[in-house]
């Protein structure tokens, strides 16, 4: 059900969820597929920047930060703690 | 062909990744990789000092070139941008393309950092998709023991059909292997035959509708299942580029 | 329950493709990569979290900073003593030459005492501190560090419509603008990077820290060298630094709001594995492709602007030099401002190195025609005391110095980078307009209090 999965950066730090959806288009939808933020994939929430945006996740064992605005746009489902 | 190309009504943007070999002994060695992989590692202890630093022609980005000799042929080293993804959403992204499509390297070296494996491999199977003939280096292999990460060197060459020599660059471990390897590649003592990849079937449906086409169209080495998948996600200007290309290629080689 | 925007045929392929060859790395990978079990608490993710926590993440960046400038200023004294004496010994022996075969002294001027010293002036004060700089800044680089900084600090430049990677080109920048400029290519969007070109002149350079030093010395004052007194200007200069980051990001700011709107682009940031660095390749890349680049472009330029400086101060018209008269019909402007003619042209004329602004300014206040280096502080204070110099004007001095056009290297390095002539003139308008107006508030701030 759609209605269980939510942006990227409302998941806290230390959580893991699944990549279900992401609601860009052209450029932007490009930028973070190159990334690897394409669907069933597993995204782990490592930290935040001291002043509390971007956020660090790790993502097929490499670090990327995206900025909230990014991260918005990834909805993701929650797995676990 | 350089100069002859001027005369061409239509100026050949592409010209600037055609690199003029001194003599036939001569070897164009592209070398493509994700950042952070010690690409830059490797080009310098292959080349150590016979290098010059520069812009691509019109660019801002920066073209290094190297020299290096292995038996009895002489290597041209180019030095791409270290990119994630070939598909261009930047100019070095770009660069990195347009070289390994239109710079008829005779091979490319993909550089790989162990430990991050699949992250690189991604960027591996969108040069393969380019070009045949390519090497697999992968780098770092230290940083993968510290972190107890294996790689199966060995199967990563079958899964992949193209040579693989892995190297610590820092240590100057596995040069010589890697200098063999595209040697090897260069005289076709080694044939590279990867692997490619089968997409979904709405996918190969269009593709099977497209190569046809695009083809004709083709008079170089360019690859036009490649072409066909551009132009499937919505890369228009690949096309027009080929067909510069290869317009000022046939109006040079007829006069 | 989302209004999905509309997505087009060729992002439904691009999805097709990508996810297809993201899952044949997933499966090469399972296939040839296997781990050791190992759930000891990792080194590296703690020294990551160390470095970028809310609570020492800031405290230890600018200790890192603090530390590299400390270094820079204090390691290259004595380098730069040394070279400029191996120089000016150079310089005597080529005047001998010049004498035995008789030649022309405007001749031996303008080749020895113009162009030739000026470019000594140049290597001596620009090549040590780069020496230094580049290479622990190449050492952070190949840490891994650097990418840690733009994390910590891009909401600042998020507010700004700006890249954090600016701040990386802004610490290249201390080093060297010309660096700065190059560097912004590592900022993907043209737009950003744009931006991050134009302001990077408002961090002070390596030449122009001495003068900021310099100057600050003088107007606290030279109560012996006492520790609170050296304190002091440390703090001055760092007031100054933190001004000119915070010019950086208000001209950004408005910046993104009119000539160079638009949304900001799509941010994303790899933050690598720390890695050990290779000390040798540090010392060999950042002295060839940096330091020595750099200064190959500064003595390209300081060359003629020698030859320029020794005209002007030696042809007379009536009983004063041309720079004289220069200065003279300058005054009124650089009144208003809170300078005087002498210190605008000796601006404009230090355009091909900013470190040579100082010495242009004794030469014209001593009226020597060539110039010279003043030994001590106090030999400089009262020297421009007697010119007329007050609180004001040294506080101006740094502000202009901090906020003025870009050098001619810089400049040159901008129209590379941009290959535009109206971006490379914008580059130098807007620090130039902004230097102005904020020295003319000050003076009016002076002229109402006092």
């Amino acid at each position: 059900m759609e209605e269980i999965y939510i942006p990227l950066n409302k998941v806290n730090v230390g959580q893991t969820c699944i990549i279900k959806e992401l609601k860009v288009t052209g450029k932007q939808r490009r930028r973070l597929l190159d990334l690897g933020f394409i669907k069933d994939t597993q995204v782990k929430v490592i930290r935040k920047s001291p002043l509390g945006d971007p956020t660090a996740y790790l993502i097929r064992k490499s670090l990327v930060a995206l900025r909230k605005e990014e991260a918005s746009n990834v909805l993701v489902e929650i797995i676990s703690d | 062909m350089g100069l002859t190309c001027k005369s061409c009504k239509r100026k050949a943007i592409l010209d600037i990744y055609n690199i003029v070999k001194a003599n036939p002994n001569q070897m164009l060695v592209a070398l493509a990789g994700n950042p952070n992989t010690g690409k830059s590692t490797i080009f310098n202890e292959l080349t150590g000092l016979k290098q010059h630093t520069g812009n691509w022609p019109g660019k801002t980005v920066t073209n290094a070139r190297g020299y290096f000799k292995n038996k009895d042929k002489e290597f041209i080293l180019v030095d791409l941008p270290g990119t994630y993804s070939l598909f261009p959403n930047s100019v070095e992204e770009e660069v990195a393309r347009d070289f390994i499509c239109f710079g008829n390297p005779d091979v490319t070296v993909i550089v790989v950092d162990a430990t991050c494996l699949e992250r690189n491999l991604n960027l591996v199977l969108q040069i393969l998709e380019i070009t045949d003939n390519a090497i697999l280096c992968v780098n770092l292999l230290d940083e993968a023991k510290r972190k107890k990460i294996q790689v199966d060197l060995d199967r990563l060459s079958v899964e992949l059909g193209i040579p693989v020599v892995g190297t610590i660059a820092r240590d100057k471990k596995g040069l010589k292997n890697l200098k063999d390897a595209i040697y090897d590649v260069c005289v076709k003592k080694i044939i590279p035959q990867p692997k490619k990849i089968t997409y979904p079937k709405e996918i190969e449906d269009e593709l099977q509708k497209l190569i046809p086409m695009i083809t004709p169209l083709i008079t170089n080495k360019i690859n036009p299942r490649w072409i066909a998948l551009r132009m499937l996600d919505g890369d228009i200007k690949i096309l027009e580029r080929i067909s510069q290309n290869s317009y000022c290629k046939g109006a040079c080689n007829h006069g | 329950m989302v209004d999905y925007c509309q997505i087009n045929k060729s992002d439904i392929y691009r999805d097709y493709i990508v996810t297809s060859l993201y899952k044949r790395a997933n499966e090469i990978e399972k296939a040839v990569v296997s781990y050791s079990k190992d759930k000891k608490v990792n080194i590296d993710d703690i020294i990551d979290l160390i470095l970028t926590s809310k609570l020492t993440g800031f405290p230890i960046m600018l200790l890192i900073l603090a530390f590299i400038f400390w270094l820079t200023i204090a390691g290259a004294n004595i380098p730069s003593k040394l070279l400029a004496n191996i120089l000016f010994s150079i310089e005597e022996k080529l005047s001998d030459i010049f004498i035995c075969f008789n030649a022309p002294s405007w001749l031996h001027g303008i080749l020895i005492l113009g162009m030739f010293r000026t470019a000594v002036w140049v290597i001596s004060v620009m090549l040590p501190p780069m020496a230094i700089f580049f290479p622990c800044f190449t050492l952070l680089e190949d840490l891994g560090y650097l990418p840690r900084v733009a994390f910590n600090l891009d909401r600042l430049f998020k507010k700004s419509g700006a890249h954090g990677k600016q701040s990386l080109t802004m610490a290249m920048g201390f080093g060297c603008n010309a660096a700065g400029v190059i560097s912004c290519r590592i900022i993907d969007s043209p737009r950003e990077r744009l931006i991050a070109i134009l302001t990077n002149n408002f961090v002070p350079c390596n030449g122009r820290f001495p003068t900021l030093i310099a100057i600050s010395t003088i107007l606290i004052g030279t109560a012996s060298h006492s520790f609170l007194n050296s304190f002091l200007v440390s703090g001055l200069v760092i007031i100054l630094i933190l001004l000119g980051i915070v010019v950086t990001l208000l001209v950004s700011l408005i910046a993104s709001k009119t000539f160079l709107k638009g949304t900001p682009s799509t941010f994303s940031l790899e933050l690598p594995p720390f890695r050990k660095p290779q000390i040798g390749r540090i010392i060999i890349r950042s002295i060839f492709d940096r330091t020595l680049f750099v200064l190959g472009r500064a003595v390209a330029v300081a060359l003629p602007a020698g030859a320029v400086i020794w005209l002007l101060a030696n042809i007379t018209i009536g009983d004063i030099s041309i720079l004289k008269h220069i200065a003279n019909f300058l005054d009124p402007f650089a009144l208003a401002i809170g300078l005087d003619g002498v210190i605008v042209l000796a601006f404009f004329l230090g355009l091909p190195a900013n470190e040579i602004v100082l010495p242009i300014i004794f030469m014209s206040y001593l009226s020597t025609t060539t110039m010279i280096e003043i030994e001590s502080i106090e030999q400089m204070r009262q020297l421009f005391i007697s010119n007329g110099w007050t609180s004001l004007t040294c506080l101006n001095i740094m502000l202009f110095s901090l906020l003025h056009f870009p050098c001619a290297t810089t400049l040159w390095t901008i129209k590379k980078e941009t290959q535009s002539i109206k971006w490379t003139l914008a580059s130098f308008i807007i620090p130039t307009v902004v230097a102005i107006l904020i020295c003319f508030i000050t003076k009016s701030i002076f002229s109402l209090l006092f």
